[in-house]
């Protein structure tokens, strides 16, 4: 684990944890889907769980949604089993559906979901809060991949619930609908909801998130504030076609990494102004520069190379 | 909390009387409404026995009988169960098998519906869809074949062949946790048609071969619809505790398989 998380223990206790994974274990078969898996969601808060595919996000959620044991560990919410039918109540779930009955319409959808529920939202309001309002009557056969992911949605908030999962929300949205969802759930947590959602994009988890879980091959790797995980790869990133050799430019003091781009150079340097001063003085005819700061992007990239290297020196 | 208390009926959550009850309707409800929008499900399931009966009943043989049983009514009995069988394989498997093979059963085991309610409204469409095929088949019988039989029989072979059906939704369920999304209707039909066949729905029983009257001995839609023609005073004259009996024993295997595909979903993965 990186240095982040144990800078954020702190205001992490300060919170009520309203789910937790706790050493968790789950493997299906031979695969070893989770390994030593400890992570908290605060109340209040929105929680992102950030890994490439098959990284075991949507093995966490299905954790903490009851709908299967963990091999070894503890996996609690709101103190409780996730099997127990109370937690079901108070927790919303948007799933990654293959099929959804294609000949009811999103109304009646809404209407089966909500009376599950003790106190559901009135459906114009879940239709509202979804962006449904007018294919209301529609049925989900009949709408765009991106209708389809919102009426998920509906069904995951129509309880009314006070912690809600979110398992790739934005899969298949287009850039509008993924705003119009990032509100949604801004909206939802201004209500005092809790949100764990899961996602492959970085953007997402640093507009939306609190907090951002880094998972890669079943272990969180890395974990804290979106600030405080862009930090992990701190510096600058100067890109520019030079005639100095590689190992020349390594010389230089503050860069910690060279790299060939094509006919470019990528040069990552703790702080740019120092190295750019030399390069220029070094090499007159220096052109095509650019320099860039160390993304987020970027830092997941680092995080799980970093990851999968001392992965294999392990193996 | 372990693995156990996953198992088919998980605790509830506390709810009244009137909200769970309300609940079970709306999810009834809803399933027959999807039912009867899915052109495949309705055309065939309602369309095959009902084109069947009108060919064979009442253009062809109309005038023959068998065994003393005038045709039209003779096969209104085969017919049904032919009609209820599929209603029930196709209600049960093949829905049971793509909810849970694409997702969406987990995405409703994740909310907090009673978990008996999803079987509970699978079972009781295919008793309606039964019941439809049924009032159908005699309605053409009545109407174009000269069918006549007192109210109280019509209401007892009604009620054997809509009561028949459950040993049938009893195999949707176990068929829909054995079978994939994809694979569930051939596998359905793999199983049905030679049923059918051989249980003599579609060539009369004394018509068939020996061998093959022999293998209907064991074959649930054999048994149903020798009760179903027992009514009409067609039937092979064995006892109807027998058939009874005989699917009984069939649906207690099949409810015993589908139990243990249940359990072995809760540790399994999708997507």
């Amino acid at each position: 684990m990186i240095a982040a998380a144990e800078r954020s223990e702190a205001p992490r206790k300060t919170r009520e944890a309203v789910a937790s994974l706790d050493s968790v274990n789950k493997n299906y078969g031979s695969v070893r889907a989770l390994r030593g898996v400890n992570f908290d969601v605060s109340a209040g808060q929105v929680v992102a769980l950030v890994g490439p595919n098959g990284a075991g996000k949507t093995t966490a959620v299905k954790l903490l949604l009851g709908l299967m044991p963990p091999t070894a560990g503890k996996v609690r919410v709101f103190g409780a089993d996730p099997t127990d039918p109370e937690n079901r109540i108070r927790t919303g779930a948007m799933l990654q559906v293959g099929r959804v009955p294609e000949t009811l319409r999103v109304r009646e959808h809404i209407d089966l979901f909500s009376a599950y529920y003790r106190k559901p939202m009135p459906a114009a309001e879940v239709l509202a809060a979804a962006g449904l309002e007018k294919l209301g009557e529609r049925k989900f056969g009949e709408l765009s991949g991106g209708q389809k992911q919102r009426v998920l949605f509906a069904l995951a908030i129509c309880g009314d619930p006070d912690l809600l999962f979110l398992d790739e929300p934005s899969v298949g949205l287009d850039v509008e609908a993924r705003r119009l969802l990032w509100d949604e759930i801004r909206q939802l947590v201004e209500r005092g909801k809790t949100v764990l959602l899961t996602t492959h994009y970085l953007q997402e988890a640093d507009a939306l998130a609190d907090r951002i879980a880094v998972i890669n091959q079943g272990e969180i790797i890395a974990e804290g504030t979106p600030a405080e995980i862009k930090a992990l790869t701190s510096g600058k990133k100067i890109r520019c076609i030079t005639s100095l050799s590689l190992s020349h430019l390594r010389q230089i003091p503050g860069v910690t990494e060279v790299q060939e781009d094509r006919e470019a150079v990528e040069i990552h340097a703790a702080e740019a102004e120092w190295v750019l001063r030399e390069l220029l003085a070094r090499d007159a005819a220096l052109s095509g520069l650019e320099v860039t700061s160390a993304g987020l992007e970027e830092a997941f990239l680092v995080l799980t190379q970093d990851n999968e290297r001392n992965g294999r020196q392990r193996n | 909390m372990s693995t156990a208390t996953l198992a088919l009926e998980p605790a509830q959550v506390e709810r009244s009387f009137q909200h769970t009850a309300t609940i079970y309707l709306k999810e009834a409800k809803y399933e027959f409404l999807k039912y009867l929008r899915l052109r495949v499900y309705t055309a065939s399931v309602l369309g095959f026995p009902l084109m069947f009966y009108v060919l064979f009943g009442l253009v062809l043989n109309s005038k023959e009988n068998f065994g003393g049983t005038r045709v039209p009514t003779y096969l209104i009995a085969t017919y049904g169960t032919f009609g209820v069988m599929g209603a029930s394989l196709f209600g049960t498997a093949a829905g049971l098998a793509a909810d849970r093979g694409l997702g969406w059963l987990q995405v409703k085991r994740a909310s907090p519906m009673p978990p008996f309610a999803y079987f509970a409204a699978k079972v009781v469409i295919s008793l309606i869809f039964s019941t439809l095929i049924v009032l159908a088949l005699f309605a053409l019988g009545l109407t174009f074949g000269g069918v006549r039989m007192p109210v109280a029989e019509f209401a007892r072979l009604l009620g054997t062949l809509v009561a028949g059906s459950l040993p049938f939704s009893a195999m949707g369920l176990a068929l829909g946790y054995f079978t994939g999304p994809n694979s569930a209707p051939p596998t359905i039909n793999l199983i049905y048609m030679p049923m059918s066949f051989c249980s003599g729905l579609w060539v009369p029983f004394m018509f068939l071969p020996k061998i093959v009257r022999q293998i209907a001995l064991v074959l649930p839609p054999y048994h149903l619809s020798q009760l179903a023609l027992g009514v009409v005073g067609a039937g092979t004259h064995e006892s109807n505790s027998r058939h009874w009996e005989a699917l009984l024993a069939f649906t207690l295997i099949c409810l015993g398989a589908a139990r243990i595909g249940f359990e072995r979903d809760q540790e399994k993965m999708y997507g």
